[in-house]
């Protein structure tokens, strides 16, 4: 049932471009029921895993016969589940709140068939076993976000989605020629197989080469810091449900996903590899956090946080110790949930007020009751308090670099950690509490089904530390960290899973 | 339009001319390379380019309203979801057989115009999307060159 993950997107997309000029509301039911449906497809992939095994499903597209390189493969692993769920579920929440946010749109009907493109992108970056697929997908997903970008069609929205275009198309060349290279040397396209041949063949220049075209090219895609600068003009230009995907997902699976999956699957990470990404980690993550404390506008600023928290990621996931992946992955969860909702309340506070600007903003807290709570339990997460969800998966990250006796980066990491609560001590201060402004009498709460979707995301930012107990930790996490620690050993798996 | 000025739109009559000769020969062509994608270099891709160049072909030749009288935007629009679609359905229907994009025709004799299987069929559904989307984004360019010039 792999490819239903494809398929459901797609075949949703192409009929809402089909018949929704003429029904007004296929768009929300047909959007609605496909991202629903896709959630509870990722939560029942979880069943099939068998604890304390590497279980890995394949899944072989159009039945051919014979081994790798024959054939193209979709490939079902702890990463992939952990990712597809934090997707679909990102995804379904999102979609509930575009059906009241995108009212004031013209033209609903090609949000959301550009939305279920993206969706059908990065549902396929994560389940192929292919490196030309992967390419392809990620197009697909950068392509439809590159439109998403431009969809307010004002002039500063048009501006951002033409550099986010260029910038993307970059990344996308040295990613392609990379795959090419690979190829060529490899003879191969899928990704267990080229694991294999790269490790009978040995190490070459040519193989550094493609390492650095890759972290290039997914560096990009995952906005770390030398190549950020599309981020912050991109992210808060679209409408605020697509700044929450492209936030909140849209970067991990395009970068930190196929990262990951490239790094220590299929080419396997060397020191030198490692040292590079603790150290592009690290920068993002202070460079982000001291680049979002001085910004007025409240989407910019939340767009230089995802800069530093996708620092936090890379650096846990580059320790490469089981504690520190497991810190990486679980942030990863975390901050695609809290960032969303972050976005989404920025949205709802532009939906009721009409302005992003902190400064003409005050003490909304009194007409907006639930966005201001919310939103206060979200900063309070992104900044690493207790009991909240990013207290814990930063304290994991913190602890893992002293296990891994990286003093200098916990170092930096707390540091993060303090000027991120200080830049969101000013969110509040200055959107929410206060006393309310002359203008800002008349402003109303949001309409019921934005307000379900921010209160469902808080309540997961509450509760989403008990995924680090042992029960849901072996389904959820742990196997997604085996994949990332059994490392080329990957290619043994994959291989010795073809039915 | 009067018919004068419907004369007047395009370019010249040796240009007229020529393309109301050729542009039957272009369509037909890209039709040849679309059914014969599975035997000859070629295919839906190429073949859906040939078809969508014969429109904007007749687009440059007489002006935008007889290209547009012929295939309107939303018609085009309507054949580029419909080929998604059918490419899509085409795959899907590999379940029958048990497996995603699979080839679940007969494939006949190599080299025979009715042969391998699905293929030819999802030549046609790329050159619908193809051709249809690549005349819409023509399209699209001078329409926003027109409000450009306003």
């Amino acid at each position: 049932m792999l490819p239903l993950f494809v398929i459901i997107p797609l075949s949703v997309a192409f009929i809402i471009s089909l018949i929704g000029r003429f029904y007004k509301r296929t768009g929300d039911i047909l959007a609605n029921l496909a991202s629903l449906s896709l959630l509870i497809l990722s939560i029942s992939s979880l069943s099939a895993h068998h604890i304390g095994s590497v279980s890995v499903s394949v899944y072989k597209v159009g039945g051919w016969g014979g081994f790798p390189p024959l054939g193209i493969y979709m490939v079902l692993d702890g990463l992939a589940r952990f990712m597809l769920i934090t997707l679909n579920l990102v995804s379904a929440l999102v979609a509930l709140y575009s059906i009241n946010y995108m009212e004031k749109y013209t033209s609903k009907y090609k949000f959301y068939i550009l939305f279920m493109l993206m969706l059908a992108g990065m549902n396929g970056v994560i389940i192929t076993g292919d490196m030309f697929n992967l390419f392809v997908f990620l197009e697909i997903a950068s392509i439809a976000s590159y439109a998403l970008v431009a969809f307010g069609t004002e002039s500063e929205e048009l501006e951002a989605s033409f550099k986010y275009a260029i910038m993307g198309s970059v990344s996308s060349s040295f990613i392609l020629l990379g795959i090419g290279l690979l190829y060529s040397y490899t003879s191969s396209l899928n990704m267990a197989d080229i694991s294999a041949v790269l490790a009978e063949k040995g190490y070459s220049n040519i193989v550094a080469f493609i390492s650095v075209l890759f972290l290039m090219g997914f560096g990009l895609k995952a906005a770390l810091v030398p190549f950020h600068a599309w981020l912050p003009d991109a992210h808060p230009s679209a409408p605020a449900p697509i700044s929450a995907m492209l936030s909140g997902v849209l970067i991990k699976v395009l970068g930190i996903y196929a990262l990951t999956r490239i790094f220590f699957s299929v080419i396997g990470v060397g020191h030198i590899v490692l040292s590079l990404l603790m150290f592009l980690g690290a920068l993002s993550m202070i460079v982000g956090v001291f680049l979002a404390i001085g910004q007025w506008d409240f989407k910019r600023l939340l767009a230089y946080h995802s800069i530093s928290q996708i620092g936090y990621v890379i650096l846990g996931l580059s320790l490469a110790t089981p504690l520190g992946i497991l810190g990486g992955l679980f942030h990863l969860f975390n901050h695609s949930v809290f960032k969303s909702l972050l976005f989404l309340n920025s949205g709802a506070v532009v939906y009721s007020t009409g302005t992003r600007d902190l400064q003409k903003m005050s003490g909304l807290k009194e007409k907006m009751p639930v966005t201001a709570n919310t939103s206060l339990i979200a900063s309070m997460s992104i900044a690493g308090i207790p009991p909240f969800n990013g207290f814990w998966s930063k304290l994991i990250i913190i602890m893992a670099c002293i296990q891994a006796n990286r003093l200098g980066y916990a170092f930096w990491a707390v540091l993060g950690s303090i000027l991120t609560l200080a830049s969101f001590m000013k969110v509040q201060r200055y959107a929410f509490f206060g006393k309310i402004k002359a203008g800002l009498k008349e402003v109303k709460e949001v309409p019921a089904m934005m307000r379900l979707v921010m209160v469902i995301l808080s309540i997961i930012c509450l509760v989403g530390g008990v995924v680090i107990i042992p029960q849901f930790n072996q389904v959820f996490l742990k196997p997604a960290v085996d994949i990332l620690l059994i490392g080329k050993q990957y290619a043994n798996a994959v291989l010795g899973a073809i039915p | 339009m009067s018919k004068m000025k419907q004369d007047q739109a395009g370019m010249t009559l040796i240009v007229k001319t020529i393309t109301r000769l050729t542009v039957g020969l272009i369509l037909l062509y890209g039709i040849y390379i679309v059914l014969h994608g599975h035997l000859t270099p070629g295919g839906g891709f190429p073949g859906g380019v040939i078809i969508a160049l014969s429109f904007i072909h007749l687009m440059l030749a007489f002006g935008k309203e007889t290209a547009l009288k012929k295939l309107d935007q939303i018609r085009a629009s309507l054949f580029e979801s419909a080929g998604a679609i059918m490419f899509l359905s085409i795959a899907s229907l590999g379940f029958v057989g048990g497996y995603f994009f699979l080839n679940f025709i007969g494939k006949g004799r190599p080299f025979n115009l009715f042969s391998a299987g699905t293929i030819p069929l999802c030549n046609i559904a790329i050159c619908l999307k193809v051709g249809a989307g690549l005349f819409l984004i023509f399209v699209t360019l001078v329409v926003l060159s027109k409000m450009e010039e306003r």
